[in-house]
């Protein structure tokens, strides 16, 4: 059982930081299910 | 030989009335949630243009002072103007909204900005009095249409409606009856984009004695798409551009890459001159009223006035090797590739490791040109300050790599970086407002080399989910050591008398 265990997950990334993708990648190791991800750019 | 960068130019308009009415921020806001808080304050906390004008890193966009000036005065930078600020800057200049919707229907060749007759009499004077403005793009000034005849363009023909000083002054009507990209709101946005863009070349020849006539392609890099039903984007900016600005032997092309463009455009600039296939390319970009007031909501909360007030726009001349000016060496070229990966790590890797191929440490670059956003702009919107994130990258990246100490990481950001400068507005801020202070710095001798990096946002476009970048390096003139190098008179005069000597000895010996 983890933080994440069951959980959906929606991810906002940030272009000049740590992109969507990126954080995905991280939650892999996980069991929660990302149900939406996408970077943005504010810039 | 490698290119050579000739000259650059920087121009900024002050557009507060498009802040209002068509940043995306506000448009979105205005069909969300017409009756915010935000849309009732927004017109009480623009600044005049005066305040835009002494506005220090507007200062520094178009050359009056220096990035390292910028950097001794402590943000916020605001309600610090600038004394004697001036609209005029050594690379470019600021203009006024009134000016340069006049501008707009001079760079208008399908008669579809109407402006007010009043408004165009009291501002064609002012024009008349602007030192790039000849009779022949004055002349492209209509006299006008009475109020009600743009009243009814707006409300019944779905033109869309310009303003200035909160008052309806014009409209530009749409170019086709159901074609989308054809609206009024698409002409709009493609029209500033051009007549920034003609602005930007303008001030390019002025500043820059440049004559019009040796100019032969123009690789425009903006993020706007012009085209119809048939073809949305088809193009083409550059030439459209280069027939208003009077370059009679140019053609040119679009280059599209989101923010990463003018770097790209700039790498196919200086490849086109060093293959021979045109002796003077220019590489230019007029800016975008969707991002105006993009993070204007943050900045009225945090006290901050709406800081994202202007359009931005560039030029620059990328000719033959001239043994003077900094050349761009395309044997270092750095890519961020579709198998690169999206990491902060693995951009950064990608851009720099360009170096390697030469044998060059990251430390033997003497200033980095990353994204140069102004920090006073995106750090009140939690964006932080982007230029610096850059630079704590490259530096972590040269810890690892074993070139430099951990300790020396807070260093390597003061000595090789800067200070952001540029407005929010996309690719106008990605690595290219340097190139000015750049050519001049290594000119004079102050640093030897720079490495202007671009880098865009591609996942926005929805046709993928990857990032991407490219780099580059200018480096100062090697003609004038091969000068040194070469053989003198003297040496010349000894080498003959050696081999007549030798070749009279040979003889005796015979």
């Amino acid at each position: 059982m983890s933080l994440l265990t069951d959980k959906k997950v929606i991810i906002i990334g940030d272009r000049d930081g740590i992109p969507g993708q990126a954080i995905e990648e991280c939650l892999k190791t996980t069991d929660c299910e990302v149900v939406f991800s996408s970077t943005e750019c504010f810039v | 030989m490698n290119s050579v960068i000739l000259g650059a130019s920087y121009i900024m308009v002050h557009a507060p009335d498009m802040v209002i009415h068509n940043g995306s921020t506000q448009t979105t806001e205005r069909t969300v949630n017409p009756n915010s808080e935000y849309l009732k304050e927004i017109k009480n906390n623009l600044r005049t243009f005066d305040q835009v004008v002494g506005y220090l890193p507007n200062q520094v966009y178009i050359g009056n002072i220096t990035p390292d000036e910028l950097a001794k005065h402590e943000m916020p930078w605001f309600d610090k103007p600038m004394e004697g600020a001036t609209r005029e800057g050594r690379f470019g200049e600021i203009m006024p909204q009134d000016e340069f919707i006049l501008l707009m229907q001079i760079c208008d060749v399908f008669d579809l900005v109407k402006l007010e007759k009043e408004f165009v009499t009291a501002t064609k004077a002012k024009l008349m009095n602007h030192p790039l403005f000849d009779d022949g793009l004055l002349g492209r000034i209509k006299e006008g249409e009475e109020l009600d005849t743009i009243k009814r363009f707006v409300e019944k023909e779905h033109a869309e409606a310009i303003y200035n000083n909160g008052v309806l002054v014009g409209c530009v009507k749409r170019a086709h009856d159901i074609d989308i990209n054809l609206s009024g709101h698409v002409m709009f946005e493609n029209l500033v984009s051009k007549a920034s863009n003609v602005l930007a070349l303008l001030n390019l020849v002025s500043k820059n004695n440049i004559n019009k006539e040796e100019i032969e392609y123009i690789i425009e890099c903006s993020e706007e798409a012009c085209g119809d039903v048939n073809q949305r984007g088809g193009g083409n900016f550059a030439k459209a551009c280069a027939e208003v600005a009077g370059f009679v032997n140019a053609t040119g092309a679009d280059t599209r890459g989101f923010c990463a463009a003018p770097t790209h455009a700039i790498i196919e600039a200086a490849a086109l001159v060093k293959a021979g296939v045109y002796k003077k390319v220019i590489v230019s970009a007029g800016g975008s009223t969707a991002k105006l007031g993009m993070n204007g909501k943050d900045h009225l909360k945090k006290g901050y006035p709406i800081l994202e007030d202007t359009i931005g726009g560039f030029a620059v001349l990328i000719g033959e090797n001239d043994g003077v000016n900094p050349e761009i060496n395309l044997d270092l070229v750095g890519r961020h590739t579709v198998g690169t990966g999206s990491s902060p790590q693995a951009v950064i890797t990608s851009l720099v490791s360009s170096l390697d191929k030469a044998g060059m440490k990251i430390t033997d670059v003497d200033k980095y040109s990353v994204e140069m956003q102004n920090p006073e702009v995106t750090k009140p919107a939690g964006a932080g300050d982007v230029p610096m994130a850059n630079y704590k990258m490259i530096a972590a990246l040269a810890v690892k790599r074993g070139e430099m100490d951990k300790k020396d990481l807070e260093e390597f950001t003061k000595k090789h970086g800067m200070t952001g400068w540029a407005p929010t507005q996309g690719h106008i801020p990605s690595g290219i407002p340097y190139l000015g202070f750049c050519r001049e710095d290594i000119l004079s001798g102050k640093i030897k080399n720079a490495m202007i990096i671009g880098k865009g946002s591609l996942f926005l476009g929805r046709m993928t989910n990857l990032f991407d970048g490219v780099s580059f390096i200018i480096e100062a003139n090697k003609g004038r050591q091969e000068e040194k190098s070469a053989i003198s008179e003297e040496e010349v005069k000894t080498l003959i008398a050696k081999a007549l000597k030798d070749f009279a000895s040979n003889l005796l010996n015979e």
